[in-house]
């Protein structure tokens, strides 16, 4: 393997609720490298969202240290944070999470509003529904397209500022298994094609099953470390 | 994200709300349509007033008997010597011209017709010091006050009541107290029902009303008239007249028995009344404007709650604090400004019809929106949206990633 992308040491994410302290991550210490395909799973309440909101950006460890691309980022502020979220970690979610009332280019196009990226904006919103295959819903609105598109320009969305990693929270949990498939199929073939590092957060073992490596979580600490 | 692009999108965002947005937007548009309304009636009667103030002639002072400073001197009467005496140049130079009159109420009948008006017994030099202009006829002259002619001058409202015309009125005679007098002109019609209306008024020589109407003598006269040359030497010329009046009545400074007001004295109190009275509609009027910003916040904050799953996407996708808040200080700005333009439209259409009704009902003024009202409305009622808009938008901005995300 070549180098890790992501380096996680001794991350710990406790919570205080009154006076109970719940450990949600106990400290778990893993790499992931780039190219890798990695799945996370685990029973709920196990610290798998706590985990996933971790290595995407959207929250910061209580302690421990999180290497994302070469760049320390358990101490930035939600700024530096929102920074390199934008650039680096792909968001594709169970709910597809797009604007309902802005057109499919216009959805793709937003990350690139918050880079700053103005002139080959539209260009590039459009290259990257054509590289998920649907360079002819352009300018379809999310209610005009069925669940298996919505979540391809979920996935537009999130290549189009060619993150470090791309992060998939039970990508197929709202698709039925055909157009699940075809989403899986779409992710796994981004890895293959273009290299793309993905980290896939679920609980359907048919889907860790096409992964490279399982990271197994319970009670806040990994299970089986993988290899 | 460039202003541009957060313009496009709050308006696709207010226009997808479109109920909503409209009932913001009609809070300010009521704010701001009174607060326009109201300046512009302010401004209107204050021109009004001062132009019927401007009217009554320019740079005059007015002086008469008594005055409000205690004394233990009985008032000397203010009479015809005073007024030539102001005449003088080497002691008076500032003073132009002097229109000494008296003045009464009494009944003036034509036929069967009567009514009861102002009777002002006048000089020749009244036509130039109150500029007082005929529809027909000619005004009274120095030989009408040498014979003290039975001669009269009418207004319009006195024309329309006695004949119920205002022309070819000249010939005909009237009858003021019971006595005979011919009409020899009709004063043009000046509007107004305020300070100086020359409409409902029946002039006639000084001498006549002297010795026929109201004294019986012929010295004592009720107020001299006296225009200065300038604007600049009201005040100088205020000064002669109260030095020639003081020696001639021997009264010691500060012991004054008589009274000077300059025109600009009564104008800069009308001014100030006025302008009182335009802060506190205009205030009033804020009032509504307030209550316009609140309706912003409230809806605003109402949005903040119903896009937080939104907010968590797009602070996801890589929104700043800077970019949410920016999308609301947006949203709330375009509503007000929105707001603001529609209110300015609205303000103007109450002052005209206000204007058309005043006019209908004989009391012509006319509401004035000056620019400086134009640009406090607008932005005013843009800092109203920033400043109601800023805690919305600060509490969307500073909402957590994850919690927003989870939010359903």
């Amino acid at each position: 393997m070549n180098e890790a992308v992501i380096q996680v040491n001794d991350l710990k994410k406790i919570y205080h609720i009154g006076n109970i302290e719940v450990k949600a991550l106990a400290g778990v210490t893993f790499n992931i490298f780039k190219g890798e395909v990695v799945s996370i799973m685990g029973p709920s309440g196990s610290g798998k969202s706590t985990l996933m909101n971790l290595l995407g950006c959207l929250d910061r460890p209580t302690s421990g240290s999180y290497i994302l691309d070469g760049e320390e980022v358990a101490s930035l502020d939600d700024d530096e944070l929102a920074t390199i979220r934008n650039r680096k970690v792909g968001f594709v979610f169970q709910s597809f999470n797009l604007l309902p009332r802005q057109t499919a280019l216009a959805n793709v196009e937003l990350p690139m509003r918050y880079a700053g990226v103005t002139t080959e904006r539209v260009a590039r919103a459009k290259a990257s529904l054509e590289s998920v295959g649907l360079g002819d819903r352009v300018y379809h609105k999310p209610t005009e397209l069925s669940g298996g598109q919505q979540q391809r320009v979920a996935v537009a969305r999130a290549l189009v500022n060619n993150p470090a990693i791309l992060m998939a929270d039970e990508p197929t949990g709202n698709l039925d298994s055909k157009a699940g498939k075809e989403i899986m199929e779409l992710l796994l073939n981004l890895n293959r094609t273009k290299g793309a590092t993905l980290i896939i957060v679920t609980h359907d073992p048919a889907i860790a099953a096409q992964t490279q490596r399982v990271i197994r979580l319970r009670d806040g600490l990994i299970e089986e470390p993988a290899s | 994200m460039n202003i541009g692009q957060a313009i496009i999108e709050a308006l696709e965002t207010l226009n997808s709300n479109r109920l909503r947005s409209t009932l913001t937007i009609l809070g300010i548009v009521i704010g701001v349509g009174a607060v326009i309304a109201m300046l512009a009636i302010g401004t209107g009667a204050q021109n009004s007033i001062t132009g019927s103030i401007n009217g009554i002639g320019s740079n005059l002072l007015f002086v008469y008997k008594g005055n409000s400073v205690d004394s233990n001197h009985v008032p000397k009467s203010v009479t015809t010597a005073d007024a030539d005496a102001l005449l003088d140049q080497t002691q008076a130079p500032s003073v132009l011209a002097v229109a000494p009159m008296v003045s009464g109420s009494l009944e003036v009948t034509a036929g069967k017709e009567k009514t009861t008006t102002t009777i002002d017994g006048v000089t020749a030099d009244y036509e130039t010091v109150r500029n007082a202009a005929l529809s027909e006829g000619t005004f009274i002259t120095a030989d009408n006050l040498l014979e003290r002619a039975s001669v009269a001058i009418i207004g319009t409202d006195v024309a329309n009541k006695l004949f119920s015309r205002t022309d070819g009125l000249v010939g005909e005679s009237i009858r003021i107290n019971g006595l005979p007098f011919k009409v020899i002109g009709v004063l043009e019609k000046k509007g107004g029902s305020s300070f100086g209306s020359q409409d409902n008024v029946v002039l006639v020589p000084m001498t006549t009303g002297q010795l026929r109407l109201f004294h019986g003598d012929m010295n004592n006269v009720d107020m001299i008239v006296v225009q200065a040359a300038s604007a600049s030497s009201t005040s100088q010329a205020s000064d002669e007249v109260a030095n020639i009046l003081r020696v001639r009545h021997r009264t010691g400074a500060g012991q004054d028995d008589f009274t000077i007001i300059s025109q600009q004295d009564i104008a800069d109190t009308a001014q100030s009344i006025t302008g009182v009275l335009t802060i506190f509609l205009g205030g009033i009027a804020g009032i509504s404007l307030l209550v316009g910003g609140i309706g912003i916040m409230n809806i605003m904050l109402v949005s903040v709650t119903e896009r937080t799953r939104e907010i968590g996407l797009r602070k996801a996708l890589g929104a700043r604090k800077k970019d949410i808040s920016t999308q609301f200080l947006t949203e709330s700005a375009l509503l007000s400004m929105i707001g603001g333009v529609i209110g300015i439209g609205l303000g103007w259409l109450i002052s005209f019809a206000i204007g058309k009704i005043a006019a209908a009902s004989g009391t012509p003024f006319t509401p004035t929106i000056g620019l400086s009202s134009v640009l406090l409305a607008t932005l005013f009622s843009t800092a109203v949206g920033l400043f109601f808009g800023i805690y919305p938008a600060n509490r969307a901005a500073s909402l957590e990633p994850v919690e927003a995300l989870r939010h359903e």
